[in-house]
């Protein structure tokens, strides 16, 4: 797996995303509660861009009436018809055995870190304060 | 259907111009405003409309029996960037839809200000008028592949048929719009006339599900969720493609072509099995039928794909749309709702070339004669 670096950590607000091309892919990585994920940006359902997608709570409800929230902003819900996704790993929610969107690692690392090793590419301009979002894919 | 995806589009996923060329019998314009109509809308009306607004057969005025698991039930990234409701700027319909996915054809289906469930007839047929002038206006008259429906409320019937034939003179519409929620059953005699007309002037009949009448959406009354009613669209249209075959419209009127819009396939082949069934044994109770009903229904109905089913094994499907017959069926997308069909995607079964072709153009383009 080869890592590219994506963003800035100061592009993607939380709650937001940013779309990116990594070697032919087109590639969301979303930004929750200071975590990043990335994920291909393409419902497996019936190809939605999920960049429109809502990050929701994953919603239980032991009984008609009665609801609970948790992982709040983690749960990706399609902007088409509506099946949610786990963001960190990409499981469907909804036949979880079947369904599956494509995720990838993620890791945040310093600029003045990056800048040491072979990723600081002519075409990036690095700025050594900030930190940045890779992808591995 | 079930793999991981896990791969970059290859080209032929990719909506590539040459590639698809689809008919989509379902696209929905909305307007940006009730303002868009002043044009077409005599000042009485205009003025009625700010006053008393939509006066409906159900309760809860401005809004609907059931919360829509979306907002105005579209799809989230359809909301247009110059803002305004889905579906209401031309631009990005063209942008996002049309010119993406190719679309040789579009049918609008109008929806707004419940068009046809207005109990005032004359607001309605006021409303009805606007819409109809609006769609050329606003919509094909910009982007000629957008084809636009005559909508009339059936329950006015001299009304509904002034309005056809105010229309039919423009000659730019392709098709009539009728409720499949109207007063009684759409097979009943009272209507009748507006199917004459449809028939003598050639022009199809396109019923898409949908809206509230005076009744309950299913026959066993009001469901508690939406995800319930959703599913009574289908029960719905099951009737009245009941009510029209078995009081006999088809067979009084043989050249109608009736095209059921938003009900899906799945419940096409049950339905028509069990029509056949009881005519068997009950033809004496309808002996104006000549035919069995399945005839009728082979040769006077058409049903759009969207909402499609997705069975977990994808042969089912190909079952089901053998059943129904693949001359039957024309592709929708129902864009921008949130339940709509991508027509790269949809099919999760096999389909040879010829196929395709049918249900993604050739057999709307019979229908409608483009
Ligand atoms: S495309 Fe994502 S749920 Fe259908």
């Amino acid at each position: 797996m080869a890592r590219h670096i994506v963003a800035s950590t100061s592009e993607i607000p939380p709650g937001g995303n940013k779309v990116v091309d990594v070697a032919g892919r087109d590639i969301v990585v979303f930004h929750v509660n200071g975590e990043y994920f990335a994920l291909l940006n393409r419902c497996p359902h019936e190809g939605a861009p999920l960049e429109k997608a809502a990050c929701v709570a994953r919603l239980t409800s032991p009984e008609p009436g009665v609801y609970e929230r948790s992982r709040v902003g983690e749960m990706l819900r399609c902007p088409w018809h509506g099946w949610e996704f786990d963001m960190r790993n990409g499981q469907s929610w909804f036949d979880p055995k079947r369904f599956k969107i494509r995720s990838y690692p993620v890791a945040v690392e310093r600029g003045d870190e990056l800048q040491k090793g072979p990723y600081v590419a002519e075409t990036f301009p690095v700025r050594v304060e900030d930190s940045y979002v890779i992808v591995e894919v | 259907m079930s793999e991981v995806i896990d791969r970059p589009l290859r080209d032929d996923e990719k909506p590539a111009a040459s590639r698809l060329r689809i008919v989509d019998c379902d696209v929905h314009p909305s307007l940006r405003s009730t303002d868009d109509l002043n044009e077409f809308l005599p000042r009485r009306w205009q003025q009625h409309l700010k006053e008393y607004g939509s006066h409906l057969r159900t309760p809860y005025l401005f809004t609907t029996p059931y919360p829509r698991s979306s907002p105005l039930i579209a799809r989230r990234d359809a909301w247009p960037p110059t803002g305004g409701p889905p579906g209401s700027d031309l631009a990005f319909m063209q942008k996002q839809h049309l010119d993406p996915l190719d679309v040789e054809f579009g049918i609008l289906q109008v929806l707004d200000l419940f068009i046809f469930s207005q109990q005032n007839l004359e607001f309605g047929a006021a409303i009805q008028r606007a819409i109809n002038d609006w769609q050329l206006a606003f919509w094909s008259h910009r982007d000629p592949r957008l084809k636009a429906s005559i909508l009339v409320g059936q329950d006015g019937v001299d009304l509904a048929i002034a309005e056809i034939e105010r229309c039919a003179k423009i000659g730019e519409y392709i098709q009539i719009n009728v409720s499949p929620r109207a007063n009684e059953p759409l097979g009943r005699r009272r209507y009748w006339p507006i199917y004459e007309c449809a028939q003598a002037l050639d022009l199809p009949l396109g019923i898409h599900v949908g809206g509230y009448g005076g009744h309950a959406p299913t026959g066993g009354g009001w469901p508690s969720y939406y995800v319930e009613e959703h599913q009574s669209n289908a029960h719905t249209i099951a009737a009245q493609l009941a009510s029209l075959v078995i009081e006999g419209v088809p067979e009084r009127f043989p050249k109608l072509k009736i095209v059921f819009i938003e009900g899906g396939f799945g419940w096409i082949a049950s339905a028509v099995w069990r029509m056949d069934q009881h005519f068997e044994r009950f033809r004496s109770e309808v002996p104006h039928l000549k035919r069995k009903p399945s005839e009728y229904v082979r040769e006077s109905f058409w049903f759009t794909t969207q909402p499609i089913d997705e069975p977990d094994e994808a042969r089912h499907l190909r079952a089901l749309i053998e059943w129904v017959g693949i001359d039957r069926l024309l592709f929708s997308s129902d864009y921008p709702h949130w339940d709509f069909d991508d027509p790269r995607f949809a099919f999760k079964t096999p389909l040879t070339e010829v196929e395709r072709k049918k249900i993604f153009s050739t057999n709307a383009r019979a229908v409608y004669k483009f």
